[in-house]
């Protein structure tokens, strides 16, 4: 029963990923890219038309995690209490820059909500990769100083970054060189999938250059990819145990490899909507991969002191898991008929699409 | 320790409030664009779907202040109660686990369609998205009062040994005597609050003779929704959820209603006064005799349980403050059902647009409902206290044991500064909407 939530709790996530994966991209790349007004236009209503309903898949997650770990929702949430809360912060900024650019039509107000939008989805990619190289690092459970747990075994207190800025410190904070490159990673990553949706739902006229930029933006991610796997090797030795043991799980990282090599043909893919499916698969496979390495843990621990969190220590009892599914199927079920229906009726290009309150 | 406990309550207090602002009128006013929709799906009559429509753009404004506001209160529940969140997720998880799955994603998955689709879809859908949207956003409502019920009166749950809350009954949840009163009364109460934006809108387009046939349609449906929400307001709703706090919160009862002292021979009402905590009595107290004890039991001469009864460990541990809210929400009941009564009455006398007394007072009702709703919230929250559930974990057992009070005082200042720009920001939006006024539908 832990292991059936685990894994719906991660398709949840994995599709928040992939939906408001691609309004953050979408937004990384209008802060960067987009120039003229009418591209500014159309690319901040790609995003502005759907950001809620993609949003709700984190509310969504955070709901599904508090009812079934609730104890690895209060231990995390007050642990990474900072962090956290900035994204929510980020967050409303984000929401407000795209619901509000439309409500006056003169360039100061417009510009001003442009950057909001942009600047907050670049900041919530990278703290979200942030946040992802956290969970795969471990934390300081139960806050060890020499030797002595200073809170209850399963909770700690992440400072924003600590001195030495190493994932190898006794005491790592949330910003460390190991958890920048994950972030940086998904920035990338995120980059390359709002750049594919912009390409797909819009007629900007930078959806030519977007092209090249994917490839670009792909060859970076390359790199960023290799150097990642050799320093994961040294932050965590462990983290390739899990694919050894259990050689299906190599079909994670399959997914994602994947997608990074088709996305280097970006420019023969002749249906927009197929470049697009090659960075769902790079995302679908970056975060699977990454849970996977650590299974059954939810959270690792970076001293020897106190256990690492599992999803068989985190879970609550067996009669609210269980109660909880029957409920959970029909509205999982419900959340897919929602989705095909909006993208059935917002199918194709936004460019027509009334928007503006 | 105590300063955690100080801050975390202050933050919680400050973004749950400045949240609820907009969920009140997001659930009230979906509920009278639906009846809009419905009126012009019947008659066909523009200027109905023209309300609508308008109405929709600041139904619009106010769920965006909604959901970025409505995102950190989950968050919140880790992040600043996470001892509370460890031991009872396992119930109140479930309820808000399927807020998230059955609400929130009828309501936002809808809403872009409701607000961008018309043309695409045709009346008929275009009515059934609203509607959603509008079912979404009172589940959403139910999800939430179904969590506080169990707050306020656990049930169906066992305690192990460890403090954990664990759920035995799953269907308890839902039929917990506290859930449906609460919840009728505070859907009912946010169809006041959006009955009296709507009225207060038509007023200040007649007065200002703009707009004024809208604002003739607003001031009408307006005042009709407001008479019959505020009379539903108080009877049955608020009836019933004063009788269940008499029956499972005594203590809370006697501090709400201002009862220092048991009296033998029935309780009095009081009207107005001002709690001395150091006396134990009512400053300048006016009351009236045995009739809180008719009103709550039915029985002239029934003793009900003072403070004096309570250890103080037991009692609210802000004993004024709940006292202000309780009076401050059933005396402004009580002028709304007046002043929407008298409204109505001129309505059907056919002299409400011209007499300008009433349209003003009317207008500048609009701050009232908001105070009410949020003051109520106070009486139940206030009320709990000193427990997060009832009876059974205290407040100060609930906070997060790793977060400093340093780190809760930074964080509760960038929600002040952010909410503040958010307050201005939806102030002219909503302004603006309002002085631009509905476009007639061109053929």
């Amino acid at each position: 029963m832990e292991v059936f939530w685990f894994v719906i709790i991660a398709i949840v996530l994995v599709v928040f990923f992939i939906l408001d994966g691609y309004d953050f991209g979408a937004g990384i790349i209008h802060l960067f890219l987009a120039k003229k007004e009418k591209d500014k236009e159309v690319i901040a209503k790609s995003a502005g038309l759907f950001w809620d309903s993609n949003e709700v898949w984190l509310v969504a997650a955070g709901g599904m995690l508090f009812m079934a770990f609730p104890t690895f929702y209060a231990s995390v949430f007050s642990g990474f209490y900072l962090p956290l809360i900035i994204v929510l912060w980020l967050i409303v900024f984000r929401a407000i820059g795209l619901e509000f650019r439309s409500q006056f039509n003169y360039k100061m107000w417009k510009d001003i909500w442009d950057k909001s939008f942009g600047i907050s989805s670049l900041l919530l990619a990278l703290f979200f990769g942030i946040a992802l190289g956290n969970i795969v690092r471990g934390v300081n459970l139960g806050g060890v100083e020499n030797g002595v747990s200073v809170y209850e075994k399963h909770y700690f207190f992440l400072p924003l970054w600590d001195s030495s800025f190493s994932p190898m410190s006794q005491t790592p904070g949330v910003i460390d060189w190991f958890t920048i490159i994950i972030g940086l990673i998904t920035v990338v990553t995120l980059a390359i999938h709002g750049a594919n949706w912009i390409v797909l739902k819009t007629n900007s006229s930078i959806n030519k250059e977007l092209k090249n930029v994917v490839l670009k933006l792909n060859i970076v991610l390359s790199v960023l990819t290799l150097f990642s796997l050799i320093v994961w090797n040294i932050v965590n030795p462990k983290c390739l145990h899990n694919f050894m043991d259990k050689p299906y799980l190599l079909i994670f990282p399959l997914i994602y490899f994947s997608g990074l090599i088709s996305l280097f043909f970006v420019k023969k893919i002749k249906k927009d909507s197929h470049a697009f499916l090659a960075s769902t698969l790079l995302i679908l496979g970056g975060i699977t991969s990454s849970l996977a390495s650590i299974f059954p843990i939810l959270l690792p621990s970076t001293n020897t002191i106190n256990e690492p969190l599992t999803i068989y220590n985190m879970a609550t009892e067996e009669y609210g898991l269980s109660v909880a599914m029957n409920w959970g199927i029909i509205g999982f079920i419900l959340l897919f008929v929602y989705l095909i229906i909006q993208k059935r009726l917002m199918g194709g290009k936004v460019d027509t699409m009334d928007y503006g309150h | 320790m105590e300063d955690m406990l100080f801050y975390d309550r202050l933050q919680f207090a400050f973004t749950i409030t400045f949240h609820y602002i907009f969920p009140q009128l997001t659930m009230g006013l979906s509920l009278m664009i639906v009846y809009f929709k419905w009126k012009y799906l019947r008659g066909n009559v523009e200027k109905y779907n023209d309300a609508a429509k308008f109405f929709m753009k600041i139904f619009a404004i106010n769920f965006t202040m909604g959901v970025v506001t409505g995102i950190p209160m989950e968050f919140q529940f880790g992040t600043n109660w996470a001892k509370f969140s460890e031991l009872t997720g396992g119930i109140i998880g479930q309820t808000l686990a399927m807020e998230g799955m059955f609400s929130f994603f009828l309501e936002s998955s809808f809403l872009a369609l409701f607000i961008f689709g018309e043309k695409l879809m045709g009346q008929k859908l275009h009515f059934l998205t609203g509607f959603l949207v509008f079912l979404g956003s009172w589940a959403s409502g139910w999800f939430i009062l179904a969590t506080n019920a169990w707050m306020q009166h656990p049930v169906g749950h066992e305690v192990l040994e460890n403090g954990k809350f664990v759920l035995e009954n799953f269907s308890a949840l839902f039929t917990n005597p506290w859930l449906l009163p609460a919840f009728l009364h505070n859907q009912v109460a946010s169809v006041a609050t959006s009955s009296f934006v709507v009225a207060s809108i038509g007023a200040f387009y007649i007065l200002r003779n703009k707009n004024v046939a809208y604002g003739k349609l607003f001031l009408k449906t307006g005042v009709v929704f407001g008479l019959v929400s505020s009379l539903l307001l108080a009877f049955p709703t608020g009836d019933l959820n004063a009788k269940n706090v008499a029956k499972y919160q005594p203590a809370a009862f006697a501090a709400m209603e201002g009862i220092f002292e048991t009296e033998e021979a029935g309780a009095e009402i009081v009207l107005i006064g001002q709690p001395n905590m150091v006396e134990k009595k009512l400053d300048n107290k006016i009351a009236v005799p045995n009739i809180l004890s008719f009103l709550t039991h039915q029985e002239w001469d029934r003793q009900i349980p003072g403070m004096d009864q309570f250890e103080k460990d037991e009692l609210p541990d802000n004993v004024p403050a709940l006292y202000y809210a309780y009076h401050i929400m059933v005396g402004l009941g009580t002028i709304f059902i007046g002043i929407m009564a008298l409204a109505v009455f001129f309505l059907w006398r056919e002299k409400l647009y011209t007499l300008k007394p009433l349209l003003w007072t009317i207008m500048f009702l609009v701050p009232f409902p908001y105070i009410a709703n949020l003051t109520g919230w106070y009486v139940a929250e206030l009320g709990r206290q000193p427990y997060l559930v009832y009876g059974l974990l205290r407040t100060s057992d609930g906070i997060s044991p790793t977060v400093s009070s340093g780190n809760t005082l930074f964080t509760l200042l960038g929600f002040v500064a952010l909410y503040m720009l958010l307050g201005l920001l939806f102030l002219v939006l909503v302004g603006k909407t309002i002085h631009e006024g509905p476009t007639p539908q061109k053929h």
